[in-house]
């Protein structure tokens, strides 16, 4: 199953690495990484998505854990939570297929973010599914260019990942 | 308040940490603290051969004390051999702390000369790691490299601290902090109350119960109350090899080693047992053979300070985690106050049954004939002649197995091996940081000819120091172990694992040295050779003792099964 971790990291020089080095040590699987500075200059927040059994996350949290500069963790997908992730994508657009573009970047409230007479530079946000149906809604051979973020996410409710 | 330069800064607060010996090798990036070495006399600098042998001594000395280990080094080159024995420290969670001289900060990243990422290379196998960044640093930077190291599950810390940093011309505020408060790190102490009285309910009503003490009792320095709580239980108990000493050997209820080339009793009682309690183990894969078919019919209850060491490998029914101490402190304030009554009909039974097992006494030592030497009788012979009183390392091979099989440890911290890396080149220097920790205490080293060669020129060090290091090589004139399972495996090919025309003179070599040679190739002889060896206490003495080439260490399990499925002798099997 897919899982969101995301950690409270110490902002130091290094930190990132001993994280991305234990999923490669360990073989465990990293399929996307964000990462940046919190409110707190001191902290950085990183989330994490990956895939694993639930003998294989168990694991993962607990390495995690063991590393000093992690301060905290969660794994969101245990329960309510939000998903973003960004992407921005370049395609094809010239002619007749100009508006169907448009008609669909709509649908998926997606936003023409540049335009030449050929291409349309396309921002779009949400789950990571979304992303992937819109990709699929246009088509692979007008997509010239994909950039996406990586999934970032925060728990619904009250429930908040600080010290 | 005093001003000090930073390279004394890191001397004067290894001091401040209780830092009494530290083992290292200079060079450019590590001159400034080298001079500030010299200019004090509160911490003992060792100069080792080769900074693989640094760690491995302060290994040793850490592993015998409980007191972390420390180590210097320079860049570059020093740094990167004294990796082997960080990644050694690592695997047996052994507290050490390596400081390591780095390039110029102005310098980093350029490929400078004697430049490497030590953080980087390290960090795999630090239990954490520290750059500095300035020299004001250096005292907090100290004081959490000990923290660290030492606390919770042990390992090493690697200080990585570039030479513009130790410059002597400038000068700091010096202050050690008192202690340490790390928001992203917290040690785990008292397990948890209800699944202790769980975990005890099991087994006061266990049949077939055994206990499996490791490394982390030893660690733990808590084998005073596993010994305690084993004899109000009268259940059996067994050892891993790093846990060897954590239980008196010599007593009844101790039924040897597990695992791999563990005795017949031991492996068969774990397998037709109902109740296993793990402590301070970790379900090692040669222990377990293969973990589907481990322990078929035990509840497993687990305890250990490292949360991410239970149900790692074999899923633990009851998890504890917490420190050992205090774990078996309340495991046995609730045993005494348990209404639930030891079944003591089971448990006879479960006893008789063991004895026929451990009647089986499956490593009795057959002479070879001839006035040939087995490899088994040399180990017997050091027993003997130290009386069962010995700090005993070994190297890796057949002799370590021979060595934990008939040295029978009573003592926690008596046997020091390389039992997660096996690394080869461990022994010896690690026996040198026993003795530096122990003057008056026999130092001996089981070693091999192949092993031995990997650290070999610590025989100047011992000359240097004046340490009386006994070295007793099983030399069987191959890589024994290599060539045990290549006689299994690979229908007697011998690849690459035999060399004896090409053997070294070891009596010479220690001599040239400056040491004691023996060499004994008689059985008759081997006894009292043995004695005079260790009579010549304040001198190193390497014994030479030539061994049966043929003989293969067993019990062996047998790959992929059980374990109950073992390999007896070269004829028998389970
Ligand atoms: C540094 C290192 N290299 C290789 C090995 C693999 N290895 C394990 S045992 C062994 C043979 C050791 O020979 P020796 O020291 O003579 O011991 P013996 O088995 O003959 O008693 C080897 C090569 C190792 N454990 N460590
Ligand atoms: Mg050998």
């Amino acid at each position: 199953m897919r899982h969101i971790i995301s950690i409270l990291l110490e902002n130091e020089p290094g930190a990132l690495s001993r994280v991305v080095g234990l999923f490669s040590q360990r073989h465990y699987n990293i399929e996307s990484l964000t990462v940046a500075p919190t409110e707190d200059r001191t902290l950085s927040r990183l989330t994490i998505t990956t895939i694993g059994d639930d003998r294989k996350i168990e694991q993962i949290t607990k390495h995690l854990n063991k590393l000093i500069d992690v301060v905290k963790l969660v794994d969101l997908t245990e329960g309510a939570h939000i998903e973003r992730e960004l992407m921005l994508v370049k395609v094809k657009a010239a002619g007749a297929q100009r508006a169907e573009i448009k008609r669909t970047t709509d649908i998926f409230r997606g936003q023409i973010v540049d335009v030449t007479s050929t291409v349309y530079s396309i921002q779009l946000t949400g789950t990571s599914d979304k992303l992937d149906s819109f990709l699929d809604a246009i088509g692979n051979s007008s997509v010239l260019e994909v950039a996406r973020t990586g999934v970032t996410g925060i728990s619904r409710g009250e429930k908040v990942l600080s010290l | 308040m005093e001003l000090l330069s930073g390279g004394e800064m890191l001397i004067r607060a290894l001091h401040d940490e209780g830092v009494e010996l530290l083992f290292g090798y200079p060079g450019g990036a590590a001159l400034h603290i080298y001079d500030a070495i010299f200019n004090q006399d509160k911490v003992e600098h060792i100069l080792v051969r080769h900074e693989q042998a640094a760690t491995h001594a302060a290994d040793g000395y850490a592993r015998a004390t409980g007191r972390p280990g420390v180590v210097l080094v320079t860049s570059g080159p020093g740094a990167t051999n004294a990796i082997t024995g960080i990644a050694t420290a690592f695997m047996d969670s052994i507290p050490m702390v390596v400081i390591s001289g780095q390039v110029d900060s102005s310098l980093i990243g350029s490929d400078a000369f004697q430049e490497t990422d030590m953080v980087g290379i390290s960090r795999p196998i630090v239990k954490h790691s520290f750059m500095v960044q300035s020299a004001e640093d250096i005292p907090i930077i100290v004081k959490k490299a000990f923290y660290i190291a030492t606390t919770g599950r042990p390992g090493p810390v690697v200080i990585d601290v570039p030479k513009d940093v130790t410059d002597p011309a400038r000068k700091f505020e010096y202050r050690y902090p008192e202690s340490v408060k790390m928001r992203s790190y917290s040690v785990p102490s008292k397990g948890h109350t209800g699944q202790i009285r769980k975990a005890v309910e099991i087994l006061l009503s266990a049949k077939r119960p055994v206990i499996y003490a490791g490394g982390g009792v030893i660690q733990g320095n808590a084998s005073d109350l596993l010994t305690r709580m084993a004899r109000i239980l009268g259940y059996p108990v067994t050892n891993t090899l790093m846990g060897l000493g954590a239980f008196p050997a010599p007593d009844k209820q101790f039924v040897g080693m597990l695992g791999m080339h563990g005795t017949y009793e031991a492996n068969m009682a774990m397998h037709g047992s109902d109740v296993v309690l793990g402590i301070g183990v970790r379900f090692d894969d040669r222990v377990t053979n293969a973990v589907s078919k481990f322990c078929p019919g035990a509840k497993i209850l687990h305890v250990d300070i490292d949360p991410a060491s239970i149900s790692k490998t074999v899923s633990a029914d009851v998890p504890i985690v917490g420190s050992v101490t205090s774990v078996l402190e309340e495991m046995i304030e609730l045993i005494r106050q348990s209404e639930t009554q030891i079944d003591k009909k089971s448990l006879d039974m479960w006893w008789q049954q063991i004895e026929g097992w451990r009647a089986k006494d499956c490593l009795k030592v057959t002479d070879a004939g001839n006035d040939v030497i087995k490899p088994q009788q040399a180990v017997q012979a050091v027993y003997e002649a130290t009386k069962g009183e010995a700090y005993v390392s070994s190297d890796v091979g057949q002799h370590q197995m021979f060595a934990a099989q008939y040295y029978h440890f009573n003592k926690p911290r008596r046997w020091i091996n390389s039992g997660g890396l096996g690394t080869m080149g461990f022994g010896f220097p690690a026996a040198m940081g026993v003795q530096l920790a122990f003057p008056d205490a026999i130092s001996v080293c089981i070693t091999g000819e192949g092993s031995i060669q990997m650290c070999i020129q610590e025989l100047a060090t011992c000359l240097q120091y004046g340490l009386p290091v006994k070295i007793v090589c099983l030399n069987n004139q191959s890589l024994g172990m290599v060539k045990q399972w290549q006689d299994m495996q690979y229908g007697g090919r011998y690849s690459h694992s035999t060399y004896a025309e090409s053997l070294p003179d070891f009596v010479k070599l220690v001599e040239a040295y400056g040491h004691v040679g023996i060499r004994v190739t008689k059985l008759s002889e081997l006894s009292q050779k043995m004695e005079e060896a260790f009579a010549l206490k304040n001198r190193l003495v390497f014994v030479d003792v030539y061994v049966d080439p043929s003989e293969h260490v067993y019990p062996m399990a047998i790959k992929g099964g059980s374990m109950k499925d073992m390999y007896l002798s070269k004829t028998e099997r389970t």
